[in-house]
């Protein structure tokens, strides 16, 4: 009789990585709990998506406002005093005073005299009356000095400093064809050029004049998590109003048509002998989401990602607990004594796992997302396609990471989800902490020139999008090279 | 002569499982030195510049409650998921044959290690807080007493957030002992406890951000905290830790229930 002595079929070690790549795969997918969890991570983050929690005015009454010439949404209102210029022409004015009154927020209603920061009142060359239309302005502020601002992103500053009556400011805008350039000055003698813009398509006959502008006053709280505010007014006093051509009759407007919050009557303009006094509320410049902003950004659409990014950790975590609850693990070490390797494979799978569905849930939640918060009637800001692109796979990319590390959960919720903490501590929080990935769902930016609660809440993040995601990986090396260094030097 | 096995044997046993144990001691210390860091960081942040700045100390300086629970619910989980992934289990059920004996000397032993770890965490906090505000522009010319033990609404809020923490270790033990497995768990419990602030904020509409703050174990609970403006909170501190206890007890019923049906 013969014995044929059973051998394995499979084929003799050493293996290599893609061996051990294929190990981890088989052990994922035959656990059909973690299969199911990861499927119910990923439609965590589409269901968010899809439930109606941002509710909205827009489709009643629509409240998508004026686009500027680069396509970006924009504020545009303002009071404009304001005649024709066919050709070429530099209108010149000095401002005199610039005055305001800001809602009285605490002890009743009605209004205090006060100024907001960037309450503008200057002259003006714009394409048209319409809402949004191509300008170039240079304006005296309530506390950035004199600025040239042009086509509602850009700002320029000029000289520093309040406005009195005892040092007033002289503003002065050429038009040479498509460009523009401002001057300021002291005196009305020594002149400064401050800067150029160029207005691509600016009709031969544009609209100049004086105007004055105030946005809302804000108020944050000493923990900067609650916000009160409202409308503001803001008066210019202009003399010396110099014309290169035979000046025409001046026309007032409340460009934007608005007068909500600001009592009846305050609006408009009055001419005296050479003076003009001017009072407008409204903002022109880029329109930004929170405090100050009625919209909200496609990164609503993921609230999800959080409940998706606890499932998935928890998975990672099981992924390597089970193989010690089970002694798994002495078998796994046997047949791959290179620990490194193991473990490097474990974070591969699990990774791109995770990444795979939160790829596709990012996805359905971004695109149908923003139709649900649109048909909701929300403001929705819009974002460029390749931006939506960067949020999806950023969003992916945290879900991997957080699969494979778990400490990401807390700093992210008391930094931005509960604002509890100060607006100090979250900045740090988010600039050092694993949760500093969210960054990578900001879509909105930062503009100076416009005064606004840029808070993590409202989805303005300290650091940059990618630079957010690279903390987390930093985060991420340091726990998987910590947990190679112990895997090597434990016993299984 | 044998003798059967009565409750004080089981706590006995508990307590020395719990006292040996690796982690326990380093979890306890956890709690009190997370809590008063963060308690003592967030009051050294905040500012009162003027009157009616909207902030109320208690819940500045008990800050690190927040946080402080999440090692509590650490701690709770291991407690009895710890015995499942070592196999410890059978070992205790053999010698305990009255589940819900030993799960009741498990809550019994828990409890009295969060109560006195949570009393030195708060304590510490509270003493932060009375070093640190008045410093920061909360002093009783703006209306902001410093904080007392004597004072009931602040009393409220030092023993209600040892209460909080306390049923919080109850919530994670029950869950734990549900699901068995530690990192489900521990995901469970933080997730129930994190997961409805961030559906919170995500809901606008007022009507049903009212009613998650009114049931989520987290944002009621910790309405205990609250000393001012009691009238405009979701829900009424001793009301807001009745719906924690509620969350609690319905864990630790569906955590015992589950140890007597099914087999280990």
């Amino acid at each position: 009789v013969t014995v044929t002595a059973y051998r394995s079929r499979l084929r003799e070690g050493p293996y290599g990585f893609a061996d051990l790549l294929h190990a981890e795969w088989t052990k994922f997918r035959t656990v059909r709990g973690w299969v199911i969890a990861v499927a119910a991570a990923a439609l965590a983050v589409v269901v968010f998506a899809l439930v109606p929690s941002q509710q909205g005015s827009c489709n009643v009454s629509g409240c998508a406002g004026p686009v500027g010439p680069g396509g970006e949404q924009v504020s545009d209102s303002f009071y404009f005093v304001h005649q024709p210029l066919a050709g070429n022409g530099s209108i010149t004015a000095r401002v005199t005073s610039l005055t305001g009154q800001i809602p009285r927020l605490t002890n009743g209603a009605g209004t205090r005299p006060g100024l907001v920061p960037w309450a503008k009142a200057g002259i003006m060359i714009k394409a048209s009356t319409s809402q949004g239309s191509a300008y170039a302005a240079m304006t005296v502020t309530g506390s950035h000095g004199v600025r040239m601002q042009y086509d509602f992103t850009q700002d320029v500053a000029g000289l520093p400093g309040a406005v009195t009556a005892a040092s007033p400011r002289w503003l002065r805008l050429t038009r040479s064809g498509d460009t523009i350039t401002g001057y300021d000055s002291a005196d009305g003698t020594r002149w400064a050029q401050v800067g150029t813009a160029t207005l691509a398509g600016l009709p031969s006959t544009a609209q100049v004049g004086l105007f004055a502008t105030s946005p809302p006053y804000l108020q944050t709280s000493a923990s900067e998590a609650s916000i009160s505010g409202g409308p503001s007014a803001a008066t210019g006093a202009f003399g010396d109003v110099g014309l290169t051509w035979r000046g025409g009759a001046w026309a007032g407007l409340n460009v934007g048509g608005g007068t909500d919050g600001v009592p009846a009557g305050t609006l408009g303009f009055s001419r005296g002998a050479g003076t003009f006094t001017i009072t407008g509320s409204g903002d022109i410049a880029p329109a930004v989401a929170g405090g100050a902003g009625i919209g909200v950004t496609i990164a609503q659409s993921l609230a999800g990602t959080f409940a998706g990014l606890i499932i998935l950790a928890v998975v990672g975590a099981m992924f390597i607990t089970a193989e010690y609850r089970r002694h798994m693990i002495r078998v796994t070490l046997t047949a791959a004594p290179h620990r490194g390797r193991v473990l490097a494979a474990k974070a591969v799978v699990i990774g791109t796992v995770a990444f795979a569905a939160g790829l596709v849930s990012a996805a359905i939640a971004v695109v149908l997302g923003q139709r649900v918060l649109r048909g909701n009637g929300a403001y929705v800001y819009p974002a460029s396609a390749l931006t939506q692109v960067r949020v999806i796979v950023g969003t992916a990319a945290v879900l991997a990471v957080a699969a494979v590390v778990v400490v990401i959960v807390l700093p992210y919720l008391l930094a931005v989800a509960a604002p509890v903490l100060p607006l100090g501590p979250t900045d740090w929080l988010l600039r050092l902490s694993p949760a500093a990935a969210f960054a990578v769902q900001q879509t909105l930016v930062q503009y100076p020139q416009v005064t606004n609660t840029y808070i993590p809440f409202y989805g303005y993040y300290p650091l940059a999008p990618w630079a957010g995601l690279a903390v987390l990986g930093g985060w991420a090396a340091l726990a998987l090279g910590l947990a190679v260094f112990l895997l090597r030097r434990r016993d299984a | 002569m044998r003798r059967a096995p009565w409750a004080g044997s089981a706590l006995h046993a508990e307590w020395t499982k719990a006292r040996t144990a690796g982690g326990t001691w380093w979890l306890l210390l956890a709690v009190v030195v997370t809590t008063v860091a963060v308690g003592a960081a967030v009051a050294a942040a905040t500012r009162c510049p003027a009157a009616d700045c909207g902030q109320d100390p208690a819940r500045v300086t008990l800050a690190g409650i927040d946080l402080g629970q999440a090692v509590v619910a650490v701690l709770a989980v291991l407690m009895i998921s710890g015995e499942y992934d070592t196999g410890m289990i059978l070992l205790t059920l053999t010698a305990t044959p009255r589940r819900t004996t030993v799960l009741a000397a498990k809550a019994a032993v828990l409890t009295a290690l969060v109560l006195v770890a949570g009393t030195i965490a708060v304590l510490g906090s509270v003493l932060a807080g009375r070093v640190i505000l008045p410093g920061h522009g909360f002093t009783p010319a703006r209306g902001y007493p410093l904080l007392s033990l004597a004072d009931g609404p602040d009393l409220r809020a030092a023993a209600g957030s040892v209460l909080y923490l306390a049923l919080v270790g109850l919530l994670g033990l029950g869950i734990a002992t549900a699901i068995r497995d530690s990192a489900a768990a521990i995901g469970v419990v933080l997730g129930l406890l994190y997961l409805f602030p961030v559906v919170t904020a995500a809901a606008s509409n007022p009507h049903w951000h009212r009613h998650l703050e009114q049931i989520a174990p987290m944002s009621a609970g910790l309405a205990i905290q609250a000393t001012a403006g009691l009238r405009a909170l979701p829900i009424g501190p001793w009301a807001g830790i009745g719906v924690l206890a509620a969350w609690a007890t319905g864990a630790m019923l569906a955590g015992g229930l589950l140890l007597q049906l099914r087999d280990t």
